[in-house]
């Protein structure tokens, strides 16, 4: 890749820059800033988009309830029952019972805070069936 | 309380950090001898291993890996510490910093507040050098970000201490015994000969250049096997494995063209100049591999039929890399019986 050729393609990165090697006219090798490029700008959007379908798919399925507030808490933080229950400090079979809205019901008050530190939020914020998708997507 | 540390900016987190921390104690390195001395160009598809249910694909070695070989070739001395407890590793990390030692840390990035947020996945592997704490906030020079930041305690805390795979468990790192002065030249001969022996004798067939192949015959099955949605999840991700988090372009490959430039200097070697060249060219054909993929993400479904045009694109990689690493692998093998006479 030549200098010249460095892509400065705007997508999903904002204000910050990432280093790319390219070659100087007199083929030396020099580091440059890029600001993105769009082949990886387009794969990179379209993981975005399939995390953003499942929390969209999951907040369905907690509205009908089929599915716990929880499920819909991890959906947005792109994380596994194996994942969260690693950060609680669970057993995986315990997240994935949670994630039932009867079972997650009966959750003790100290668990719920547990789960409300690893996600920010208030015990109560958890419990709730949330009215609309908080995060977009991205992280906060 | 701030060290001084000199921070540049790299493409790569581990060579970047490895570069920066040796730097720092007197051994000036670009990141570029780092990732080549460290022996960080790879390849290998790993379909038994999942990461958000995608297989992994990797241009690099493993993680860590690039510290410990550095450290070993130069003859520098590195400790690693993990931790159980997460107040016992942030009091251990306050106690380095105290007695004036810029600590590397391996983090998480998804707690990282400065970090891009289109970057923050569930990715453990990351590396950064903690140089200083102001209140409670640490100074934390980022290899990938332009000037060092700022990072709550907590955040730091919850980075490091991130679960999932590769959970880096505190893993904090410093450097001691580093000599005045060492002779890069043994080491770059060792670590490009490693890489040769690893992209082209290894017989599994999903390392090096045959995992390159493997690849191949992958894509080529993935519409008929996964479907047009899914075959293109799977395409996107290598393209993203491939061109994002830190590969400085073309899978690594310009990085390590960048490395075999400066070796050629080194070792006093212009032909290995050609062979910076010549994987510059390879980085470029990987580079075009990612447009041709991204055309077909972006595009309709009845476009699906460019598939095996990729998979060409890739086989002509695998071809010329194993050319590649076989003949560079000659040469070196070729001085090293010159310099015995």
């Amino acid at each position: 890749m030549r200098r010249k050729d460095v892509p400065q393609d705007q997508g999903l990165f904002g204000e910050w820059k990432e280093v790319s090697y390219a070659v100087d006219d007199d083929g030396r090798y020099i580091l440059v800033p890029s600001a993105g490029w769009e082949p990886a700008n387009i794969a990179n959007h379209m993981a975005w988009e399939s995390i953003e379908a499942e929390v969209d798919a999951v907040l369905a399925k907690v509205r009908a309830g089929a599915l716990s507030p929880l499920a819909y808490h991890m959906a947005r933080h792109q994380m596994d029952p194996g994942l969260l229950a690693g950060y609680a400090g669970l057993f995986r079979w315990q997240v994935r019972r949670h994630m039932k809205p009867a079972a997650f019901r009966r959750l003790s008050a100290k668990l719920a805070v547990r789960y409300a530190a690893i996600f920010r939020i208030t015990p109560e914020e958890l419990m709730k069936t949330p009215e609309c998708d908080l995060s977009a997507g991205l992280p906060k | 309380m701030t060290l001084p540390f000199p921070h540049r900016q790299s493409a790569h987190c581990e060579s970047g950090v490895v570069a920066n921390l040796l730097t720092h104690h007197g051994l000036p390195l670009s990141e570029a001898m780092a990732f080549g001395i460290g022996s960080g160009l790879f390849f290998a598809y790993l379909p038994f291993v999942r990461i958000n249910h995608l297989p992994l694909t990797t241009f690099r070695s493993a993680p860590g890996r690039i510290i410990r070989q550095v450290a070993k070739r130069l003859g520098v001395g590195v400790t690693f510490r993990t931790f159980r407890d997460e107040e016992n590793g942030m009091a251990e990390l306050d106690r380095l910093l105290a007695e004036g030692v810029p600590v590397g840390a391996q983090t998480g990035v998804y707690w990282l507040p400065y970090f891009p947020p289109a970057l923050r996945f569930h990715f453990n592997a990351h590396n950064l050098v903690v140089c200083g704490k102001e209140g409670d906030s640490y100074r934390i020079s980022d290899p990938v970000i332009e000037e060092p930041v700022l990072c709550g305690a907590d955040d730091l805390k919850r980075a490091r201490f991130a679960r999932g795979p590769l959970a880096p468990k505190g893993k904090l790192f410093f450097l001691t015994n580093v000599p005045k002065t060492v002779d890069p030249v043994p080491a770059i001969r060792e670590a490009i000969r490693e890489v040769c022996r690893l992209m082209t004798r290894i017989p599994i067939p999903l390392i090096g250049v045959r995992g390159i192949r493997y690849l191949a015959g992958r894509v080529e099955s993935w519409p008929s096997r996964l479907g047009d949605r899914r075959a293109l999840l799977y395409l996107g991700n290598v393209i993203r494995m491939q061109e994002e988090v830190g590969t400085g372009g073309g899978g690594f490959r310009f990085i390590y063209a960048a490395f075999l430039q400066e070796a050629a200097a080194f070792l006093d070697e212009r032909r290995l100049l050609d062979f910076s060249r010549r994987m510059t060219a390879i980085g470029d054909h990987w580079r075009d591999f990612a447009v041709a993929g991204a055309r077909l993400c972006k595009g309709r479904p009845q476009e699906i039929d460019d598939f095996p045009a990729l998979v060409r694109i890739v086989r002509e990689c695998a071809d010329a890399e194993h050319g590649f690493f076989r003949e560079l692998d000659a040469l070196m093998r070729r001085d090293r019986h010159a310099v015995r006479r």
